[in-house]
């Protein structure tokens, strides 16, 4: 896999699927971002990005959920061609 | 001689609970406010085989770990109350997500039986489910229903019938972890042991405490300061009606 295809979320594009590598919060966040499916190893997809790319809303464990660049930053994966 | 059991149906939001609930109560329901807090739990009962079942909805989360206060309601309804069955509610089309709640379920308490819903929906979707595998690998009965036709209910009261009066009994299948906390939870165990009872999970209290989980530390000492050792150590033998 070449370097370019790492990323952080909130660079992801619309229509894009992720396979996520990290998770770097901590705490209650942390927690709840693993309990909404995203874990090391699932594949997300970016389903609407809103014109200041802030927040930005991820299909992931058939379930639509929107994060803030604060978080979506922290959050590391591998761009898939095509989905998994 | 006639029984009275505590089933509390849990699940994430819109699994069909409330459906469930509605469809085993009929009119025989009321709703109340959690012991002070903002969250409404119904109540109601049915009676099956001359025992009495009362069933607590409560409220629909997708974890008991986040600390929201009705996650806190659920956790602590699940951990101290102690109700004969917590029944997990999961959304047959939805099994990934729904399971991250029945795992942290089973790590709480062994009387889980694992209810699959909406498998009207399942199979129309071509979704097909082999609940022997799950009740296999997740050491819990499993069951599959459609709460809105009242599908599967005879097998549901059936299992739950046959695990309050141990004929069968729960071995869930816990998370292992890796050896570093296997090792502290080691540790844990035993001093949590002489705090608790067995009738609480002291491996679930014990990796509560490593992951920092403050809510549950404040809730535990709550209830020791309140000199409420019954809380922790509570009654294990259900009511009798002669
Ligand atoms: N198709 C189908 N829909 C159901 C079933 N059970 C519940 N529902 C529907 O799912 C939605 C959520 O149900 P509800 O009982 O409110 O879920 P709760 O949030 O878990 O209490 C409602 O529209 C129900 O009518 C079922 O077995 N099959
Ligand atoms: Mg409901």
């Amino acid at each position: 896999m070449s370097q370019a295809n790492i990323l952080r979320l909130n660079q992801a594009s619309k229509g894009q699927f992720i396979q996520l590598t990290s998770i770097n919060l901590e705490g209650v966040m942390r927690r709840r971002l693993l309990d909404l499916g995203f874990i090391p190893g699932a594949v997300v997809e970016v389903v609407r990005k809103s014109p200041l790319g802030d927040p930005i809303a991820f299909r992931v464990s058939q379930t639509t959920v929107a994060l803030r660049r604060e978080e979506s930053s922290k959050i590391g994966g591998v761009l898939l061609s095509h989905e998994a | 001689m006639k029984r009275e059991y505590v089933i509390a149906l849990a699940g994430n939001p819109n699994t069909g609970k409330s459906t469930l609930f509605n469809a085993l109560t009929g009119l025989k329901q009321h709703t109340g406010n959690w012991a002070g807090k903002t969250v409404t739990i119904a109540e109601g009962t049915y009676v099956h085989k001359k025992n009495t079942y009362r069933l607590i909805d409560l409220p629909g989360t997708y974890s008991l770990f986040s600390n929201s206060t009705d996650e806190e309601v659920a956790r602590n309804y699940i951990v101290f109350e102690q109700p004969a069955v917590t029944l997990v509610v999961v959304d047959a089309t939805s099994l990934e997500r729904n399971l991250n709640l029945a795992l942290q379920i089973i790590e709480m308490t062994p009387n889980v039986i694992i209810c699959i819903n909406l498998m009207d929906e399942a199979e129309k979707r071509g979704i097909t489910i082999n609940e022997n595998v799950l009740t296999k690998k997740l050491g819990v009965p499993v069951v599959k229903i459609t709460a809105r036709s009242k599908k599967g209910f005879a097998l549901l009261f059936d299992t739950i019938d046959r695990l309050v009066s141990n004929v069968i009994q729960g071995t869930p299948n816990v998370v292992r972890y890796q050896p570093e906390i296997e090792e502290k939870i080691a540790k844990l165990e035993p001093f949590v042991r002489t705090v608790v009872n067995d009738t609480i999970s002291a491996r679930w209290i014990a990796l509560r405490l490593l992951d920092g989980d403050e809510s549950l530390l404040q809730e535990l000492m709550k209830r020791w300061n309140r000199g409420e050792e019954e809380i922790l150590c509570p009654q294990t033998e259900h009511m009798v009606h002669i």
